[in-house]
């Protein structure tokens, strides 16, 4: 059970740190995907710790929501690389104080 | 086999109507000639609009006082649980449709791009390209603006009265996605929209994982995603909780990042800036209204009894928000990149009031927390559409001028529209007879009835600070010769010009006569459990 929790906390971490120093909005896009991921594989050990299934039903709500996202997302990403031919997060710098 | 769920679709039905009409949109957009489809979908749109506020009116008249509860509270938790209409989340309600009808009239207005609307005619097209000229010349429009709205509205509806985690972060969601697109629509400086879009959107999913993954500790504390059961479970817990303050922290960090307070800001005046001033308006008002209900409804609902731990976490980072905004703000050299630091600095004043967490006196109507927050909402959020809604109008050939320098003299040039900004800037500076000072007066009385004194010193001073630079703008306006040719001021059309004068009028009547609308939230009573 623990071990569930403890692999569901390294992967958000991992996400989290991914997002913060990966420079390619893609790859930062799939960090946070791999933090959804982490958050679902939680969902489901609570709810199989607690016999219920809330926590179940939770994990297919964030599948559904990650999916429109994605959606979103690479709308806004291809629409950026087309103008700029550059995903990085860097090279995005118009607005500045 | 599962039962159905019970629905009681009257107290609900506002949700459904705006939530209806977006899908109406999706269909007008589908089945109407172009030509149509603009007056056609601005009217769908308003329609929508004034019905769901109907229906709120209506449904807020018919709530019902529980009997078990202490302090005035009203209405109940409906649907299985997953949403409360209660007092502060109906008047919720009726708030964000009355934002969203007065952003209606900027997102409509086509006076300006020579008769087309001021979102992007393709957003498919590279900006700069052959294909977006002849979009141009076909004078094609995203008519697609209308749904996104209502899509936007009605999850921030839901996410205000949501009592269940999941329906919260669905709510979210459902609030944040169409807003990303919004942001990328703008016509003129698509570079730094669809930046800002980028921006925004990043940030924003970052920030909402953290909600999700508090949601998630949450439940594997308390076995549930239910606020109420979620408040059994923190009222009787005999250890310290690890488990629970990690939860509420990261939950915190997903909700103060909807309301742009320090330190989850930075995404705030790169997309306040880059985003089309319309949506702009529309997303400082009402995103902010809603995801500042959401965040009291979870800590004072599901957290309550947990107060003294996250209490003291939300007085430092109000402290740090109104300091950070009101300094920062100083230094800006664009108006609405001014206007996103002092919405920073505005989340912090509400959250004096929010983390005093100030209940009242049982069964009398006083200023709480809560009521004192909805106050300050409608007046910042009236006040906030109006002053994007005059920014939309200073303009010259290259679309609006958000320079401070080219605004120098504005008020020789058109003493009107320079006079209701000023009022706007006193406004929200909190000057007497203005509503905005009503507004402060409120937040900060609640939290000295709630014993966090120092805060409310320190809210004062801030404030003082955040005069400042207010102020400097009027005297840029006023009083500053102009540079050159001065500021050029576009003529406004009639539904900008009406927006801007009811602001305006709603901001002075609020200062003068708060009466009326301070009576109303006290009635509000607390959030139902």
């Amino acid at each position: 059970m623990t071990e569930y929790i403890t692999l569901s906390f390294l992967l958000f971490t991992i996400g989290a740190v991914g997002v913060l120093v990966r420079r390619n909005a893609i790859v930062v896009f799939m960090c946070v995907e791999l933090m959804l991921n982490a958050t679902n594989l939680a969902f489901v050990s609570f709810a199989r710790q607690h016999g219920n299934l809330d926590g179940q039903t939770a994990a297919f709500f964030v599948m559904v929501v990650a999916a429109a996202e994605v959606v979103i997302g690479l709308a806004i990403i291809v629409s950026i690389y087309r103008t700029r031919r550059s995903t990085s997060v860097d090279e995005a710098n118009l607005l500045k104080a | 086999m599962i039962p159905a769920a019970q629905l009681d679709y009257w107290v609900l039905s506002p949700l459904f109507v705006v939530a209806g009409f977006a899908v109406l949109g999706l269909i007008l957009e589908a089945a109407l000639g172009r030509r149509y489809r603009f007056v056609v979908q601005t009217i769908a749109t308003a329609i929508g609009l004034v019905a769901a506020l109907v229906v709120s009116v209506l449904v807020y008249g018919d709530l019902r006082t529980p009997e078990e509860a202490g302090h005035v509270a009203r209405g109940a938790v409906e649907a299985e649980g997953a949403v409360t209409v209660d007092g502060p989340g109906v008047i919720t309600w009726i708030m964000l449709l009355v934002f969203a009808l007065l952003s209606l009239g900027l997102f409509a207005e086509r006076r300006f791009e020579a008769g087309m609307s001021p979102f992007t005619g393709r957003a498919a097209d590279i900006p700069g390209s052959d294909e977006e000229s002849q979009a141009v010349q076909h004078r094609l429009e995203h008519t697609e603006v209308f749904p996104l709205m209502l899509f936007a509205l009605s999850g921030m509806m839901l996410f205000a009265t949501a009592n269940d985690l999941i329906t919260m972060f669905v709510a979210l969601e459902v609030l944040s996605l169409p807003l990303y697109v919004l942001c990328a629509l703008s016509r003129r400086r698509r570079l730094i929209s669809q930046e800002a879009a980028m921006k925004y959107f990043l940030l924003g999913a970052f920030s909402s994982v953290f909600f999700l993954y508090g949601a998630a500790l949450a439940y594997g504390y308390s076995g549930s995603l239910n606020l109420t059961i979620i408040d059994e479970a923190v009222s009787a817990r005999a250890d310290s909780g690890g488990l629970l303050l990690v939860a509420m922290a990261m939950i915190a960090v997903g909700l103060l990042f909807k309301i742009g307070a320090v330190p989850f800001h930075a995404w705030t005046p790169d997309v306040y800036q880059g985003a089309p001033t319309p949506v702009t308006g529309f997303m400082a008002a009402a995103t902010k209204a809603a995801a500042f209900i959401a965040l009291m409804r979870v800590f004072f609902v599901a957290f309550g009894g947990a107060s003294w731990d996250w209490r003291p976490t939300f007085w430092v980072v109000a402290v740090i928000t109104m300091v950070f905004g009101s300094v920062v703000a100083i230094a800006q050299t664009d108006v609405k990149r001014m206007l996103a630091y002092s919405s920073i600095a505005h989340a912090g004043f509400l959250l004096v009031g929010f983390s005093a967490a100030y209940v009242g006196i049982a069964n009398e109507a006083v200023l709480t927390s809560v009521s004192s927050v909805l106050f300050y909402l409608v007046v910042y959020g009236v006040a906030t559409i109006g002053a994007f809604a005059v920014v939309s109008v200073v303009r010259d050939s290259a679309g609006e001028t958000t320079h401070l320098a080219k605004w120098t003299g504005l008020g020789q040039r058109s003493p009107w529209l320079a006079g209701t900004f000023a009022l706007f800037m006193l406004s929200f500076a909190g000057i007497p007879l203005t509503a905005g000072f009503i507004g402060k007066w409120g937040v900060f009385a609640a939290a000295w009835a709630g014993g966090t004194w120092p805060l409310v010193v320190i809210g004062v001073l801030a404030s003082a600070l955040a005069a400042y630079f207010y102020v400097r703008v009027i005297v840029l306006m006023f009083f500053t010769e102009p540079v050159g040719d001065g500021p050029t001021v576009a003529a406004p059309g009639v539904l900008t010009t009406v927006v801007i004068a009811l602001a305006a009028i709603v901001t002075v009547v609020l200062g003068v006569l708060p009466g009326p609308l301070l009576d109303i939230v006290q009635h509000a009573g607390a959030f139902v459990r």
